[in-house]
């Protein structure tokens, strides 16, 4: 049963070109010439790219496509060599990135970051934004703070158990699988109460029972109004939730457009599989009998 | 000479002065390596800021010790920023490095600096402002069951203990609230904490300059205790021989360093007297008198082999918690 948001979203990107960094009508998050060098490599230099606000787009790519430095330059936890981006129409070109999230632009990690020796219960509570308790001065009066804890806690408890980690909270987070460990880290995110959330391979590692609880996770976040943006490699999952495909190679995106109009788009298909994946090696053989023949 | 007098001894100095500046001290690093994962190895150098701060202005300006301790947590505060602005923003490992060479500027700096006293240090009743208050009868010795102390050391104990409970209470109300939780965030994982829109370069100055006063005041009680501040005294192994005591109470525990810093000054002081008993008393005859002092330094090496191996944690570590080091 797609949700109402899901609806618009599918319906505003409908028939969109799909060129690289076509105009969304509602975008989000704008990205404009993002260049970010290592030495003589070049790992990202994106034109121009658009995320539409409310659906869930999907950044794929080949390994070394520069997926992952892109979302570090967009959160602000690499520093580009040039280009702007704004976020909701407002200049963020390397803003640091902890007043990246505080705007309510949020990101997990493709290696997960979980604060293993806190309990599952203060991951939660430390994602909680403006809290009175975390000025060094105030946080000696408990009774400053003592009231908004409790409603983090209630908070955090609400999404520990839609997350079926409320039987955890008191336990390490270091004590977690590494699928708990993801849907801790999800739901730590969205203590931030986001509007955009930034999934870095939210499915790395995860085993299919969970994959599917995190896939329907993610469409829950996107009925609560939030845009998701994610980087990965399963096709499963990105056919399944996304509503938009960005795909990226050497860099650069290469193409965009809708799951199944992507993945049957020739320049993906050369760039996951090379240019000349279908042809004989012609020129390789012809060589090869000429030396033959001298 | 006998086991009770070696007993006395240890415990005396398991509680004494000696114990309070390194457990002042190590309570600062608690802050900073225990809970906030930044790593200082140059503790000493706060503690020469506050030494030094009360050998200079009260003997060399004529201010009053009040002043003085004033002036010298101020400049306490001004030495972690110098050292924090540059280094924090930077990984981990360049706050260690930075602060190593700044514990040996600082005592090569005092050596040779004549406005600091120079080779000589500095000596002089520097203590008397606080020697004044003292509250308990004029009397030469004070006797507690097998203890005893003179008069000004019972003043300083009494006090030092004091301020000891109440920064103990302050690290506790601060470690329990949400401020706590982010120091702890960053020890596990800075840039999570930062994706979760805290900043932790802030946090992490915080916590460096809390640290640093706790190790200035050590600073004080040193020079205040003992009448006089001597460069050699501000060596490196002081900072290490914190670590070892939070270390083997238990790092990121309030009471941890509490726990340490009595049984490491106990072990230190027990070893070394009665090794001396059983030389002395010709059951050791391998030994003498003047090798004990590095033999119970190497006993202690071992001892701490050891802990680091059964115990790992300290003695009130959470053995479940170390091991998710590991992940």
């Amino acid at each position: 049963m797609p949700g109402d948001i899901q609806t618009q979203a599918v319906a505003a990107l409908a028939g969109l070109p799909t060129d690289p960094g076509v105009a969304k009508p509602d975008p989000v998050l704008v990205a404009n010439a993002v260049v970010r060098r290592f030495g003589g490599l070049t790992a990202v230099d994106v034109e121009h790219a658009e995320f539409q606000r409310g659906a869930i787009t999907a950044l794929i790519g080949p390994n070394g496509a520069g997926k992952s430095t892109f979302f570090n330059l967009l959160s602000g936890f690499d520093k580009a060599d040039n280009g702007n981006w704004t976020y909701n129409g407002v200049e963020v070109s390397n803003t640091a990135p902890h007043k990246l999230a505080r705007k309510g632009m949020v990101r997990t990690f493709q290696l997960t970051k979980s604060l293993s020796r806190m309990t599952v219960m203060d991951n939660m509570r430390l994602g909680a934004t403006d809290q009175t308790g975390e000025n060094m001065l105030l946080s000696i009066l408990p009774f400053t703070w003592r009231a908004q804890e409790k409603e983090v806690t209630r908070r955090a408890t609400e999404l520990l158990e839609r997350f079926n980690l409320a039987a955890k909270a008191d336990d390490f987070a270091g004590s977690l699988s590494g699928g708990q460990r993801k849907l801790l880290e999800m739901a730590r995110a969205l203590m931030l109460q986001p509007e955009l959330i930034m999934l870095d391979e939210p499915m790395a590692g995860v085993n299919p029972a969970l994959k599917q609880s995190l896939l329907d996770h993610i469409r829950d976040i996107r009925e609560e109004g939030t845009t998701v943006v994610f980087v990965e490699h399963d096709m499963d999952m990105v056919r399944d939730v996304s509503d938009w495909v960005v795909v990226m190679a050497q860099g650069q995106i290469i193409a965009e457009g809708t799951p199944t109009s992507v993945m049957g788009d020739q320049r993906v298909i050369d760039a996951y599989l090379g240019a000349h994946h279908d042809q004989q090696l012609t020129a390789t053989g012809e060589a090869l009998t000429e030396g033959k023949q001298a | 000479m006998d086991i009770a007098f070696v007993l006395t001894q240890a415990i005396t100095q398991a509680i004494g002065v000696t114990a309070i500046i390194y457990l002042l001290a190590t309570m600062g690093l608690n802050i900073q390596f225990g809970y906030t994962g930044l790593l200082n190895f140059g503790q000493i150098a706060f503690v020469a800021v506050g030494s030094y701060g009360i050998g200079v202005f009260v003997i060399y300006r004529g201010w009053s010790l009040w002043a003085s301790i004033l002036v010298a947590l101020v400049l306490s505060v001004i030495l972690s920023l110098i050292l924090g602005v540059p280094t924090l923003r930077l990984r981990a490992d360049y706050l260690a490095i930075v602060t190593i060479a700044t514990g040996e500027i600082m005592r090569l700096a005092t050596k040779s600096l004549d406005p600091l006293g120079g080779s000589q240090g500095i000596s002089g009743k520097m203590g008397d402002d606080f020697y004044a208050l003292n509250p308990f009868p004029e009397q030469d010795r004070f006797e507690f069951g097998p203890l005893n102390f003179s008069r000004n050391d019972l003043w300083v104990v009494v006090v030092g203990w004091v301020v000891i409970a109440l920064l103990l209470l302050l690290t506790w109300a601060l470690m329990r609230s949400p401020w706590g939780r982010i120091l702890k965030g960053i020890r596990e994982d800075e840039d999570a904490v930062r994706s979760l829109g805290k900043s932790t370069y802030l946090r992490k100055m915080q916590a460096l300059v809390l640290g640093g006063l706790f190790g200035t005041l050590a600073g004080i009680f040193w020079a205040v205790a003992k009448q006089s501040v001597q460069p050699d005294s501000f060596v490196p192994d002081f900072t290490f021989f914190c670590y070892t005591i939070l270390i083997l109470g238990g790092a990121a525990r309030v009471l941890g360093p509490v726990l340490g810093a009595i049984i490491f000054w106990f072990l230190l002081v027990f070893i070394e007297q009665f090794l001396i008993l059983l030389v002395q008393g010709g059951t050791i005859t391998f030994l003498s008198t003047t090798q004990i002092g590095p033999i119970r330094f190497i006993l202690v090496g071992v001892g701490l082999m050891l802990l680091m191996i059964f115990r790992p944690q300290g003695i009130l570590g959470d053995r479940k918690e170390i091991r998710l080091d590991a992940r």
